[in-house]
């Protein structure tokens, strides 16, 4: 592992201290909302901090949506493992959710006793239907290429019937529709184009998150 | 004690099945907190849910919430170690072992085959969403206009959820402003 750490790792432009590495991180942590938070993360270490160049970062982002586990907090282990190892991952990991703990803290103990009160349930119905607009946008963004596909989207409707009106337990999708789907994908079937496909993807990733980049 | 360790096998456990991110997972925790240990009604979960949009960051720190209801404090920060460190040891272990696999062709395999599935997930968790909050026409076309908007435009999605919120809340008192009779 050492003689590893001592080659400077693919992607990584230049060091960073913990303490910076944190700050940032907690940056990204408090000013993001509603799923933006990569694009953040992108402006600050590829484009300010110039610690990780585009690839080094993409490629990491390739893991992270991979795994299980939320992304952006996938991300983060990744970007400071990248920097500064295992203390790296873990300044960056806390630096990120910290800010929202600390929130989500604050405001559920205070909307505890208003629980009952109509105008904040009111207020949060309201959010719970906006979130839906939301995730709708979110799903058909990241979605719409394999909609179009015959077979994944026979996939999509299979694993969000099997969830939402059968209610199968999600292991049980996951053990079952899961290697199911990526055998379908198995290097031996063949899929015209899984070349172009994986370009596309890779595409898409870049995409999506320049979108959400502010200019 | 016991609702601790509860606490803790069924977000570690959660954790590990968040194929596709937070939101493929809603469901899952639905089923697990509300029907299965009863620690949370719809409704509270409905709420946690939306305090969770309004906060910064990623986007399910609204499951500290569940944990304190059911334990305090301390139930917040078991449920937030069950539901975060899990898979960033995962992920630090995955991110070093990477380029070891990186010429295996299932690579290629598992992200094509796993990504429908997510969007699937996603989808069911949307549902999730949708089942406990669009429940008359207002709430509908909160949803409709959050989506129309993003189609045009990109907007800071912290915005729409404010606004929908106050949209919701606001709207019934704007009506009676005007009544019919």
């Amino acid at each position: 592992m050492n003689e590893a750490s001592a080659v400077p790792e693919a992607g990584v432009v230049s060091t960073a201290s913990l303490g910076a590495i944190f700050y940032t991180f907690l940056t990204v942590g408090a000013i993001s909302f509603g799923g933006g938070a990569i694009a953040y993360l992108r402006e600050y270490i590829v484009s300010d901090a110039k610690w990780l160049d585009d690839d080094g970062f993409l490629d990491g982002l390739e893991i992270s949506q991979t795994l299980p586990g939320l992304n952006t907090v996938n991300m983060s282990v990744i970007v400071g493992d990248k920097l500064r190892g295992i203390p790296g991952a873990i300044v960056a990991a806390l630096g990120l959710v910290l800010p929202g703990a600390a929130v989500i803290m604050a405001l559920g103990i205070a909307w505890g006793p208003q629980a009952h009160n109509p105008n904040v349930r009111y207020f949060l119905i309201g959010v719970a239907s906006a979130a839906v607009g939301l995730l709708t946008t979110v799903t058909l963004q990241l979605g719409h290429k394999q909609i179009a596909k015959p077979l994944d989207l026979g996939i999509i409707l299979v694993t969000f019937i099997a969830i939402s009106i059968v209610r199968v337990p999600l292991y049980v999708v996951l053990l079952v529709i899961g290697p199911a789907a990526v055998w379908l994908y198995r290097p031996s079937a063949h899929h015209e184009g899984l070349e172009e496909r994986a370009r596309h993807l890779r595409e898409r990733l870049r995409h999506r998150h320049a979108m959400y980049i502010r200019q | 004690m016991a609702k601790l360790l509860n606490l803790t096998w069924v977000f570690a456990l959660l954790a590990l099945l968040a194929v596709g991110g937070g939101t493929a997972v809603l469901p899952e925790m639905q089923n697990m907190t509300v029907r299965h240990f009863h620690w949370i009604t719809d409704t509270q979960f409905r709420d946690m849910y939306s305090l969770g949009q309004v906060a910064p960051g990623p986007n399910m720190t609204m499951v500290l919430l569940i944990g304190y209801h059911v334990a305090g404090l301390l139930g917040a920060l078991v449920v937030g170690l069950a539901f975060f460190l899990p898979d960033c040891v995962l992920t630090l272990v995955a991110h070093r072992l990477w380029n070891r696999w990186g010429d295996s062709p299932w690579r290629g395999s598992i992200q094509h085959g796993m990504a429908p599935v997510a969007i699937g997930l996603m989808a069911a968790g949307t549902f999730a969403v949708a089942r406990l909050s669009i429940f008359n026409l207002t709430s509908l076309l909160i949803a409709a206009a959050v989506f129309a908007v993003l189609a045009w435009r990109h907007v800071n999605p912290a915005l729409l959820v404010l606004g929908g919120g106050f949209a919701y809340a606001l709207l019934p008192h704007v009506i009676h402003m005007f009544p019919h009779h």
